[in-house]
């Protein structure tokens, strides 16, 4: 059983990478559509069998580590398995119908999106730090190769400038890789924590952490680390940026938060956590007020993640040397967040491309009697701003009040200013494009109407991000599943 | 100095030599070389530094190889956007062109 839900996880993306780089795009479409119900289905799958048994070690082809591939596979696993298989198919669905399947190289984008969410999978259930690089390298050349499927300059370099970020990233780090081996013999991060729970840190093995989170929060554009994002963000189609936004920034930070939660006690500083949290916060405040600042719709939202991904960063503060439940409601918020984020902005930049496609502008002024003609995509939108403003009873504001609590609870009540400044700034950045919307200039209808299940799927996401304040006991429940220490090496 | 320990310092001279290159230099295809520079000081230190455990040590030049493969598959990748990018705009650097100054070379 476990068998084959592995195989349905890593093997079949890959397999359908290279069936759909041999069809054009209308087939690729049909085959794709077959492969996320494999998906989907063996996501559930992974997720029963958890809830049933609880977490466990799968080394690949009966290898276990340091030789095969070893992966773990607990609740935290599972609730970014199954989110996203639901981000991804969305995107994927509209993908199939926003895509125009009469240009040539649009057939690329079925491979890409298969390679992408075989690496997501790989990082999400790889508990190795060379395999998490490999994954992480899988996911940003898709990536790259998904922002260049625009096709014209500005695209092009949008996404060299985004593969010279990712690969800096990649490679500063794998020299912490390089050098926590050097010094423990052991790629296994359960392996690594072990010795370091019974021996002093040696020297050094904070620069190989500080290498590595470094590394990745370039990957994850954590202030001033951001400049590539917006570009590549913004000038990719949408159905790409609402999975670049939604899952792949996500990857690095959930390797970043892993290697956190396991060393961070140990080699990492209150110095260092203060500064990795003060940076979160920048990212707040600045990406905000970008945002505000744009006149490309686009734009907005892509300055907007930045912002909301400096939330995520709050992690390291609230985790380091606090009680065993602030950690753990931190751990919630933070979860949360992630996944309230991740099918807000994926709803928000697939209504955007919606909306765009209508007005046949990019541009913010454009969208002038939108609310009159097009009230559908405008919806969605707006309902995925609410969740990023944090209002009740969004996901959001589940995951800002169990942050707040964190704060406060540790004794560290500077971060609530952040939440607090974050929410009005978020309300300032997408009241602006409402306000725009709801001008009356035009009085007859001159839009483009988009087919219905292109604004099917925007809301769809959106009720979700909505409806995960209402469910989050639920959601995090999945995250809390037991983990069956038998396995363990 | 030990051997190993002159091996890993040799990287990090490296690793630093090509993060100056490819923050500095404008040209793409410098950058992309100092890129691989980058990755080649971090193989070394991959294969140098665990050498003091009694010999060579066998995981980290099977991880080498893995990294060189992801290594050229990345910079393949980048010389085709690159070529492709060059192509469009005939410009060799990221920098934005200025509005009055429209590209050369475009189809």
């Amino acid at each position: 059983m476990t068998l084959w839900l592995m195989a349905g996880l890593l093997f079949t993306p890959l397999a359908w990478a290279v069936l759909t780089l041999l069809t054009d795009f209308r087939w690729g479409r049909w085959v794709t559509s077959f492969g996320i119900l494999v998906q989907v289905l063996v996501s559930l799958g992974l997720w029963l069998t958890i809830a049933r048994d609880g977490g466990f070690y799968y080394g690949l082809g009966g290898w276990d580590a340091p030789l095969g591939i070893e992966l773990r596979v607990d609740g935290l696993a599972v609730t970014f398995v199954l989110l996203t298989a639901v981000v991804a198919s969305a995107c994927g669905w509209h993908a199939g119908v926003y895509i125009d399947p009469d240009k040539a190289w649009h057939r690329y984008f079925w491979p890409l999106f298969w390679f992408l969410w075989s690496g997501l999978n790989a990082v999400w259930l790889g508990g190795d730090l060379f395999n998490l690089y490999v994954g992480l390298e899988l996911i940003s050349l898709s990536a790259v190769g998904l922002v260049a499927l625009g096709g014209k300059a500005a695209a092009l370099r949008a996404s060299l400038r985004y593969l010279l970020a990712a690969l800096l990233g990649s490679l500063a780090y794998l020299l912490g890789v390089a050098l926590l081996y050097g010094q423990f013999g052991s790629l296994s991060i359960a392996g690594v924590a072990t010795l370091l729970a019974d021996n002093p840190a040696p020297a050094g093995s904070g620069l190989a952490l500080a290498l590595m989170v470094t590394g990745l929060s370039l990957k994850t554009a954590l202030f001033p680390l951001h400049q590539w994002l917006p570009p590549a963000h913004g000038i990719a189609k949408s159905p790409v940026s609402a999975l670049l936004s939604a899952l792949v920034v996500k990857a690095s930070f959930y390797i970043a938060a892993r290697l956190w939660l396991e060393f961070g006690a140990t080699i990492g500083s209150f110095a260092a956590a203060q500064l990795v949290g003060l940076l979160g916060s920048a990212a707040v405040v600045w990406g905000s007020w970008l945002a505000f600042r744009q006149q490309q719709l686009k734009q907005v939202v892509a300055y907007s993640s930045v912002a909301q991904i400096g939330y995520l960063f709050l992690l390291f503060p609230l985790t380091y040397s606090v009680s065993e439940a602030v950690s753990l409601q931190a751990q919630q918020g933070i979860t949360l967040q992630v996944i309230s984020h991740g099918l807000a902005k994926a709803a928000m930049f697939l209504a955007a491309g919606n909306l765009i496609l209508s007005v046949g502008s990019g541009r913010i002024e454009a969208l002038a009697g939108v609310s009159r003609f097009l009230p559908f995509s405008l919806f969605s939108f707006g309902l995925a701003g609410v969740s990023l403003m944090s209002l009740p009873p969004t996901g959001g504001f589940t995951a800002k009040w169990l942050l707040l609590q964190a704060s406060l609870g540790s004794g560290q009540w500077w971060w609530v200013a952040v939440l607090l400044a974050g929410g009005l700034l978020s309300a300032a950045y997408v009241f602006r494009i409402y306000r725009a919307s709801f001008l009356e200039r035009p009085e007859t209808d001159r839009f483009y109407h988009p087919p219905r299940s292109l604004e099917v799927i925007p809301l769809i996401l959106a009720l979700l991000s909505l409806g995960l304040g209402l469910a989050s006991e639920q959601v995090l429940s999945v995250m809390a599943l037991p983990f069956e220490e038998a396995g363990a090496p | 100095m030990t051997a190993s320990l002159l091996y890993a310092l040799a990287g990090a001279v490296l690793f630093g030599m090509g993060l100056y290159g490819l923050l500095r230099l404008p040209h793409l295809l410098r950058k992309l070389l100092a890129f691989n520079i980058m990755g080649s000081g971090v193989f070394l230190v991959m294969v140098g530094l665990p050498q003091h455990r009694g010999g060579a040590d066998p995981i980290p030049q099977a991880l080498v190889l893995t990294g060189i493969v992801v290594a050229i598959a990345a910079t393949a990748l980048a010389v085709v956007l690159m070529r492709r990018y060059y192509h469009l705009s005939g410009m060799t650097t990221l920098e934005e062109p200025s509005p009055e100054q429209r590209p050369g070379g475009r189809r």
